[in-house]
């Protein structure tokens, strides 16, 4: 099953304790994270987390200056056995369908794995259907 | 043995001295007045008594000339002669709102050599030696204003212009180069190279002319033990005809300015009040045998101390101290003057906020300049490679503003300290003064 999820990206400069700090924010305003991902360039990086509760995250940022934005990302259930992955990127191979990124999840709540997907936003749609057959 | 260009006016007496700069002096003010609209109106509106100008006594009296003047009368408002009578110009490096243009008469640049002249003749250059000038040919004064000057002392004078660090150390050795004249931080990369070649052995340099940009006596000991030369210094502005306005001798203790052609004056950059000498202060010279282009009372933004004590050398022109820090925001980056406001500007028309902050420093002998700016929302994109670019893209006005390249790298909000008061936007770590 696929779904679409709203994905914060937050700028983070290469300094020691960026990462905390930004991480403070979400702490004190209640906000758990499902999901985290970091991609970094030679000076500054960005941290892609996805939360529980969107409103409250975004209103505490907007509130701490930060520096972000909403991305919807596709959020994929994937099976944890061999082979799994191949035969979902192949479908998206299939359809001409680039990736900018993806970063894989576990989660206890319902102990499964799952694929965060990022396609250009015109895609999201057949990405969604296609996943979904 | 000392050595002088022109022995008769590097010892003349104090009092001859001072007797030969008032009535050039006198002159200077009452040609001035009589050609520049431009000094016509600022002395007209100060009330400067002209007709009864008694020289030195009254120097005080005139008001200063800053940069702002400079560029206010741009480009002929302080032309003092024809601009037929002109033969050549040159121009600071500043960018838009910056830019100064000095103009030169046949006999200008004849005095510029001479006092050019001079301060090789001091650094113990004559016929026979080979000169090679590494500071940049143009515009800047540095390459033409030490050419005339190694030609004038009939010295064979190589016109490398800067850069090129294969082909210098090539001449260098092919040619058997004896002086090099360039800017402290190239001789030291040219040392380094050279050093690191293995190549020490087959230069013949016995003493460097280095200038244009500020270094420290740590520095100059470097270049000395690494290449077995004497480094001297050099003193000059752009507004006041490039380097030679102030040399250094064997003594290596100050830099001698040339007094029958310049009066020097320190004076407290707050208040403007001269300063008697011995005490730290701001430069402030006046030219008194330049035709097309003269410099009354110009401030120059250096802070220096004067030295009268008479030097061992024999010359009694007053020695000034290298220049000891700036009275207003001006940094040298690379032999470049960069003011701050240029940066900011570059910053602002990208959409950028004023929360920046400047970061120079010196790796070995190369200057870099770091620009830290905060990102803001419109900018910001989930894609790594559109940040990146952004900060390419300031990379590239910068360089197109400023002359030179930096690094820049983007900060999240809030990451550059805020302050009550003035804000710290520039911080140097290279230890120049």
């Amino acid at each position: 099953m696929a779904h679409v999820v709203n994905q914060i990206s937050v700028f983070l400069e290469q300094r020691v304790g960026t990462l905390a700090e930004f991480c403070e924010v979400l702490r004190e305003a209640g906000v758990d994270m499902r999901a985290l991902s970091l991609a970094e360039s030679t000076d500054f990086g960005v941290a892609r987390v996805i939360v529980d509760k969107l409103e409250v995250a975004q209103e505490a940022l907007k509130k701490s200056g930060r520096i972000f934005s909403i991305t919807p990302v596709v959020a994929v259930e994937i099976k944890d056995e061999a082979g799994a992955l191949y035969k979902l990127l192949e479908v998206l191979k299939k359809a001409n369908i680039n990736l900018k990124y993806c970063y894989a999840v576990t989660t206890s709540l319902d102990g499964k794995a799952y694929m965060m997907i990022r396609v250009s936003r015109a895609e999201i749609d057949k990405t969604l259907e296609l996943l979904n057959q | 043995m000392t050595k002088f260009f022109d022995k008769k006016f590097e010892t003349m007496s104090r009092e001859e001295l001072k007797k030969l700069q008032n009535e050039r002096l006198i002159k200077t003010v009452h040609d001035t007045y009589k050609a520049s609209p431009y000094y016509k109106k600022l002395w007209d509106s100060s009330r400067l008594d002209v007709a009864n100008f008694r020289g030195i006594a009254d120097l005080h009296k005139i008001p200063f000339i800053k940069k702002d003047d400079l560029r206010n009368a741009y480009p002929f408002g302080l032309l003092a002669k024809k601009l037929e009578d002109c033969v050549r110009i040159h121009s600071t490096s500043g960018t838009t709102g910056k830019r100064v243009i000095a103009f030169y008469t046949e006999h200008d640049l004849d005095e510029w050599s001479t006092t050019v002249a001079r301060a090789l003749t001091a650094a113990g250059a004559g016929k026979g030696d080979v000169v090679q000038i590494a500071f940049g040919y143009g515009l800047f004064t540095g390459g033409m204003g030490l050419h005339d000057g190694s030609r004038k002392i009939g010295a064979l004078t190589l016109p490398m212009s800067s850069g090129s660090t294969d082909r210098q150390i090539e001449f260098m050795i092919d040619l058997g180069t004896t002086f090099l004249a360039c800017t402290p931080s190239y001789a030291a990369y040219l040392a380094e190279t050279i050093k690191e070649r293995g190549l020490l052995d087959k230069i013949k340099l016995k003493a460097g002319i280095f200038g244009a940009e500020a270094w420290s006596q740590e520095m100059r000991e470097d270049l000395q033990n690494t290449l077995g030369i004497k480094a001297y210094d050099i003193y000059g502005l752009t507004e006041l005809e490039g380097p030679g306005v102030a040399y250094e001798c064997e003594c290596q203790d100050g830099m001698h300015i040339n007094e029958d052609k310049f009066i020097a004056e320190i004076i407290d950059p707050e208040t403007g009040e001269v300063l008697p000498a011995g005490q730290k202060g701001e430069l402030v010279f006046t030219s008194i045998t330049r035709e097309a282009f003269p410099m009354i009372r110009y401030r120059t933004r250096d802070i220096a101390i004067l030295n009268e004590v008479p030097c061992s050398c024999g010359r009694t022109f007053v020695r000034m101290s290298k220049p000891l820090g700036r009275s207003d925001d001006m940094l040298i980056v690379k032999g470049v003057n960069v003011f701050p406001s240029q940066i900011e500007s570059v910053l602002i028309a990208k959409g950028y906020t004023s929360n920046y902050q400047i970061v120079v420093d010196r790796v070995g002998t190369t200057d870099t300049l770091d620009i830290y700016v905060e990102i803001t929302q419109e900018q910001f994109s989930d894609d790594l490679a559109k940040i990146a670019a952004k900060e390419k893209d300031i990379v590239f006005a910068l360089k197109a503003s400023l002359g030179i390249f930096g690094t820049v790298h983007l900060v999240s909000k809030y990451s550059i300290e805020r302050s009550e008061g003035k804000a710290k936007r520039v911080i140097d770590k290279r230890k120049l003064y």
